[in-house]
This record gives C-alpha cells, structure tokens and sequence, in this order.
C-alpha cells in the first residue's frame, strides 16, 4: 500500500520546486561584489601605455564599466547601444579584456569610442578581481565606488531602461546621505 | 478572416474535446453505449478542426500576412518558403499548436484502429485523451494564441530565428511532439484501466504496438535534434546535456524500459503496476518536458519568463494530469493481482533490472538538470552541473545495462540455468573482450581500459543480437531451407534484433569519437595551412557570399591527405539580414568512418581567420545506429500479431 503511494508523494516534492523555480530568474548569477566597493587596480590606459588608471579615476555621481575586447562577437552588437549611452552624457569606463592594443584602438578608431578611457587588461587578472564571467559585462558603480549593479550578456536599451535607469534614480534620490 | 476562420476552428476543437472527455466516459460508467460512441465522432471532427486551424496558419506565413502578430515576429518576405512553412512551429505559440494537432492525430488513429476494442475501454481511452486536449488548447488558446491580430499591421517581418533555418529543423519539433505527445496513448490506456479496475494482458496488448510507434517518432526526434545540433551549432559535439536535450531524454529512456515491460506484461501477466506507472511515467515526463522548456525555469535563453502566467498554467496542469493519475494509481494499483511467478534467475528478471536501470539512469538526468533549480529554491549557491556529471554517473549504468541486453533476448521466461547461459554466450563474450582490444589499437594504435570496455560492449550489443536471430536459424531441421526458416522467424523478434544490432553500432559510434577525436581552433593565414588527424587543411580564400536573406563570408579550405586532394570544405560565417546576428555555417564532409569538420570564426587581423578544425571519427555510427534503432521499433509495432488482433473484428 505504502508503496503505491511513493510516485505521488515524490512527485509533490517535485512540483514544490519547479513552483518556486518560475519566480527565480535563472539567468542571475548574484554577484558577490554587489554593495561592495570597485576592487583596487592599477593598469595602463589603453590608448597610453605610459599613463595609469586606477579605481579613483571612475570618480563621478554613477558610472558604467564595460568590459569588452575585440574577440567578442557580443560586443560588436552592444557597440552602438554604448555609443548612444555615451552620446547622453552616460560616463562608461572600458576594461578591455585579453585584447590586443593594436586591434582594440583600431577598434575604437574605425567604429567610435564610447568610453571616457579604456583600461588595459592585457592578462587579465584585474577582470578576476571584477568576477567577470566573460565579455561583455557592464557594471554599475555610484559615487563611492559601490558596485550597484552587473550585467552579463549584451546591452541593449530596453535593459537600460529597465534595469539602469531606475538604480541610477534611487542613486540620485538619496545623495549620500549614509555618511554624513 | 484567414486568421480568424483558424481561432473559430481552434475554438470549435475545444468544443469537441470537451464533449470527447466527458460523454463517453459518463457512457462507460453507465453502460450507455450511444454516449460511449460519441467519442470515436468528436476524435475525428477534433482532429479535423484543428488541422483546419494548423493549415490557416499556415496560410497567413505563406501569404506573409503580418498582421497577424505571430507570423510578424517569425517570418518576413525574403525568407524562402519552406521556411516560412517550418516558421509556423519556429516559436512557442506555432509549436503548441503543432502539440495539439499532433495529440488530436494520435486520438483519431486510435479511433479509428482500434474497432477491436471493448466499446467501453475505447471510450474511456478516448475521453482520457480528449482531457489532455482540452487543457493544450485552453493554453493555447488563453495564454499563446496565434492568430492574435496586431493593429498597426508590420509593413516587414521581424524574420524566423537563423538558429532554426535548417532541413534539420524543419522535421525535428514534428518527430519529437509526434514522440511526446504518443505516450498519451499509452498513458490513456492504462488510466482506463485504472477506472476500470481491469487490467489484463489484453490491455496490454492493445497498448503496445501504439507504445512502440510513440518510441519510434521520439528516437527519431532525438536523433534529428543531435544531428542538427551537430551541423548548426558549430562545435563539433553530436550531444550537450542541454536541458532541453534532456527534456527529451528522460522520457526516451523511461519509454525504453516502457516498451520492455508491456513485453512481459504481455507475455507473463506480471510487473502489471510497474508496467502502468511507467505509461504514467513516460507521459509526465514528456509533460515536465514541455514544462522545462516552455516555462523558462531552466533556460532562460529562450525564456517566457516575462510571461509566467504560462508557466504558472503549465505547472498546473501537470499537478492536474500527473498529480491525479499517480493518485489513482496509489489507489487501485494495489488491487492487481502478481501473475505469473518467476525464478531469480530469469528472463524477467533481466528486464526487470533493465528497467531499473533504465529509470535510474532517468532520475540522474532529472538530478542534474534541475540540481540547479533545486539550489535556487532552496536559497543555497548556484551552481550548475555540466558534461562531466552526466558522463560520470551515466557510463557505469550504461555498462551493465548493456551486458543484460545481450542476456536478455537469450535467457528463457520464469528460469534459466547459468551454466547453461554461460555454455551459449561464452563463445560471443569472447569475441566482445577481443574486439574491444584488437580494434581501437588496430585502427588507432592506442586505447584504454575504458575504450575497450565501450567496444566491448558494443560488439557484444551487436554479437548477441544477431545470435538471437542465427540460433533459430540452426535449431531448424535439415528439411527446412535457411531462406524459409528466416521467413519464419516472427516480426517482433526481428525488429528487437535490429533495434539491439542498432544499439551496438551507435555504441561504436559514441566510444570512437569520445576516444579518438582530434581538433583544433587555430588562427590561419590565407595561403597557409594547418595539420590535423593526417589530414591537412589549407585555407585558400575567404570571400563575401550572398544568400537570400543573408549576407556570409564564405572561406575555401582544400583538405589533403597525403598530397591527394580530398575535398573542398566552405564554411561560412552568415549575418542574416532582419536579426544581424552572427551564424556559424560548418561545413564537413562526412564519411562513414570519418567527418572532417571546419568552421570560421572571426577574423583575427587582415588575411588571418580563426578556423575551428575537428576529426570526428565514426560519428555517423551514432546516427546510423539510432535510426536502426527506430527502424528496429517500427518492425516490432507492425508483427503479425497485432495486425491479426486489428483484423480479427473487422
């Protein structure tokens, strides 16, 4: 009798699950660095190989970080939503990623250049730091150098609206007001 | 008005379903046989409206009608036609039309094959299939329906995703719905049964050619998506452990051990409830298939997750089908008698661990592909579970499984004697062990313990097989001919000899090309060439080429084998049009005991291209061996019995 009854019950268990499956996006990999501040770096630029930039250079009341390299098809697509971001006065910060130099500011030359400047991440090892998964990714950071937000995959304006804009408005609704 | 004739005909099947699930099984319960026989009517008129609302749809891609918002967001005018005509099951609301159609087909054949039935088992089969209509097309047409309007109508179509423009594409959704949904009937059969509280070996056999078929459509489903995903995905694989694949898997591998119990239901009246939950089984798996992929929980690539009142239905709809059959199975199944008695050592026995086998193999698919999910619910880390999983837990069940399907064919029903097992099959194990030695070093001059195994077990798949079949063939007396007694020999067993042979060859397959396979993803100049597997690889040019609704960039690659041309491979990278995204077109010249593979990656700087380069030996085998497989099953449905048992009665 009781055995009969096993299928049923580990089949309600099951729907359990798949029931609060349909509320989780499984697309988010929480990002453990989010509420945390921009990890320390200092790279060239990349335009410059004999000028750094560090973390204190994303200085402003948001930015974005990008993180793009030439090899990455996804990037290609996202360029021109960037360039319109830049275009509205949107600071974007690149990190370009195992990259070539050569290619890269070939790159910016043929198809524009929507970043403020760009960091050179030749080996790599800062975008560790970052947790980047792979190009492209965009991160949003506040005027503290708080990671707020991160997005994989390619940007596109409906993201933005949905996803950018309303942090950025939370931002600017309570200016700085936890440390003073 | 196309589209809307196509809404009033979906409609009207609705209509007809309800009256399919609630008459006849009203008729059953009463005795009443006017209302019994409103089933077979409502079968056929559901199975005709809807074809009528499957063909207006149809109709408004072919007649680029992009007023309709469906045919707007997945077709446009510069796609070649039989595209426009896949595009109709390109995307979720076309391909839930494609479910219904193809349930409504299956509900019509079974009314009109089965004349032989009790009039009160058809119509409660038939009712139990119209319920899972009504729930698809109330889906459709509440939450996916396709003939929505869109006002302003697209002056252009947003064109079908390049990912489906292929022939392989085309014929693989059908086969693989013609599989999921097929299992309704099974799973119809043995609700029956269970409301009836009757449940013998004829049930049984009605069931099982049906069985078969929905096995054959699924395997040639399973089969169509790896080869497409081998040509158009652009990474040499033949499977991912994509949650999708597996979505599809599961209920093949449970089918697989559906089909082995019906035999001895049929055979020895036992395993009877196994034999009913596993038609329960196979049928909620290809639910939670549907589930998996339509709901977005897994995959959200392609997810609805903005729209989760269509998961939120799904889900419950399967709580409704498989939360009530396994109650009702929890409630009646106890009630069947054991039938016949058996010997550990026996044929049933073998099939009984064989079906062990099969559905635990099933429950770590399921493990992995909603581990997951199951992490995500539970709040803990994410993490996903890839290749490596799979391939660790499934080869140790896929061994003894595959030692047992050679047992099985040979031992005898209720006991066997070892000894005597061993004295008829140690000849043939002999061969398998020397086989899985002899053959990778001949062809490869190399090999390890667990690419012998594989070979092993492979040829052992394919010796034991033909054994099956050749043993009957020398037990004949000296009067009868070889040609006669191979005449003689019934369909079934022959259909079970090649589906074993295609086994072993599709094990062949797997174990060469895990084990041998060579590749390279390299940068190349134009004018320079890359080795690989004795091959070499000179990349010609690369030049613009332009398709119908796409623009590419073509490479010539000329493939030499010791200075002796062998062929001239062009890969493409596309661009199509309305949706600018990258495709990658491999070309490969395919061999039955090697494919050469190249694809074009991205140009790395002027006149240097990236290529990936992949030596697939005997990949083919795997195709091969499965559509034996199917071929296998098809022989198995149409054996003389069931065709006896059809004509009896007419």
């Amino acid at each position: 009798m009781l055995r009969a009854i096993i299928p049923a019950a580990l089949f309600i268990v099951l729907a359990g699950f798949l029931w609060i499956g349909l509320y989780k996006d499984p697309s988010l990999v929480p990002s453990p660095l989010i509420g945390k501040p921009v990890p320390e770096f200092t790279l060239s630029t990349l335009k410059d190989p004999t000028k750094n930039i560090t973390q204190a250079d994303f200085a402003a009341d948001y930015a974005l970080i990008n993180v793009w390299a030439t090899w990455c098809v996804a990037c290609k697509q996202e360029h021109q939503a960037l360039l319109n971001l830049a275009a509205q006065g949107v600071p974007i910060f690149g990190l370009n990623y195992k990259d070539d130099r050569q290619s890269a500011i070939q790159w910016l030359l043929e198809d524009g250049d929507p970043y403020v400047m760009s960091a050179f991440d030749e080996s790599g090892r800062v975008a560790i730091d970052f947790g980047v998964y792979g190009a492209p990714e965009t991160f949003l950071i506040d005027r503290q150098g708080i990671i707020q937000h991160k997005l994989i995959g390619v940007m596109t304006p409906v993201i933005w609206q949905n996803q950018f804009v309303p942090k950025i408005n939370q931002l600017a609704a309570a200016p700085t007001q936890s440390y003073e | 008005m196309i589209p809307e004739l196509g809404q009033f005909a979906l409609i009207i099947a609705l209509c007809l379903a309800i009256a399919q699930s609630v008459l006849p099984m009203w008729g059953a319960q009463t005795n009443n046989l006017n209302l019994m026989s409103v089933g077979r009517t409502a079968a056929s008129g559901q199975f005709l409206f809807l074809l009528i609302a499957f063909l207006c749809l149809a109709y408004s891609f072919v007649d680029n009608d992009f007023s309709v918002q469906y045919v707007a967001n997945n077709s446009n005018t510069l796609l070649p036609i039989y595209y426009r005509i896949s595009a109709v099951w390109g995307a979720h609301e076309g391909s839930l039309l494609l479910w219904v159609l193809a349930l409504s087909g299956w509900g019509f054949a079974v009314a009109v094959k089965s004349r032989s039935l009790p009039d009160d088992v058809i119509a409660r089969v038939l009712a139990v299939m119209g319920m899972i209509s009504i729930g698809f097309i109330l889906f459709t047409l509440l939450t996916s329906n396709p003939f929505d309007r869109m006002f302003p109508a697209a002056a252009e179509g947003r064109d079908l995703n390049p990912l489906l423009q292929d022939p392989g594409l085309v014929i693989h959704p059908p086969m693989l719905y013609m599989g999921y949904v097929g299992f309704s009937v099974a799973f119809a059969f043995a609700i029956a049964a269970l409301i009836s509280g009757k449940l013998d070996s004829a049930w049984v056999r009605w069931s099982r050619p049906w069985a078969n078929i929905a096995w054959v459509f699924l395997t040639i489903g399973i089969t169509l998506g790896s080869w497409w995903a081998y040509h158009e995905l652009g990474w040499g694989g033949w499977w991912f452990w994509d949650p999708v694949e597996n979505a599809s898997f599961m209920p093949w591998l449970v089918a697989t051990a559906l089909i082995h119990s019906l035999a001895v239901t049929e055979k020895r009246a036992t395993f009877k409830s196994w034999t009913v939950l596993l038609s329960i089984l196979v049928f909620s798996l290809s639910l939670l298939g549907t589930f998996l992929v339509r709901s977005g929980v897994l995959v959200s690539v392609h997810s609805f997750a903005s729209d989760p009142a269509r998961g939120v239905y799904i889900l419950a709809f399967l709580a409704v089908v498989v939360g009530g059959s396994l109650t009702l199975y929890a409630w009646r199944s106890v009630q069947f008698s054991t039938g016949g008695r058996f010997e550990v050592m026996s044929k049933e026995t073998m099939l009984l661990l064989n079906n062990v086998l099969l559905v635990v193999a099933m429950l770590t698919i399921l493990i992995g592909t909603l581990y997951p999910l199951f992490l995500d619910a539970l709040g803990l880390p994410k993490l996903s579970v890839g290749p490596p999983y799979f391939s660790a837990v499934f080869v140790p069940l896929m061994l003894p499984l595959i030692f047992l399907m050679g047992l099985g064919p040979i031992a005898k029903w209720r006991r066997i004697s070892i000894s005597e097992l061993f004295h008829k099959l140690k000849f043939l194990l002999a061969i398998a062990v020397i086989l899985g030695v002899i053959l990778p070093i001949a062809i490869y001059r190399d090999t390890t313990i667990m690419t012998s195994l594989g070979i092993a077990a492979g040829g052992w798949a394919f010796a034991t097989a033909v054994y099956a079949v050749a043993r009957l063939i020398m037990k004949r007396d000296k009067t009868t001919s070889v040609f006669k007694s191979l005449s003689k020999v019934p369909r079934a067993l022959y259909g079970m000899s090649v589906a074993h042979i295609g086994m072993g060859i599709f094990i062949f397959g797997v174990v060469f090309t895990s084990a041998f396979s060579d590749q390279k993803e390299i940068a190349v100049k134009v004018g320079t060439s890359v080795d690989l597997a004795g091959y070499s690889f000179l990349l010609r040019g690369v030049g613009p080429n332009q398709g119908p609704n796409y623009q590419a960039m073509r490479a010539q690659v000329d493939v030499t084998q010791d200075n002796v041309p062998i062929v001239t491979l062009e890969p493409e990278k596309r661009v199509y049009t309305v949706q600018r995204n990258p495709m990658t077109e491999a070309s490969i010249d395919e061999g039955l005991f090697r494919d050469l593979y190249v694809a074009l990656g991205e140009p790395v700087s002027p006149g240097e291209w990236g290529l990936r380069i992949y030596y697939r030996p005997f990949v083919q085998w795997i195709w091969i061996g499965a559509m034996l497989m199917a071929i296998g099953g098809i022989l198995g449905a149409t054996d003389k019995r069931y065709r006896a048992s059809a004509n009896r009665a007419a």
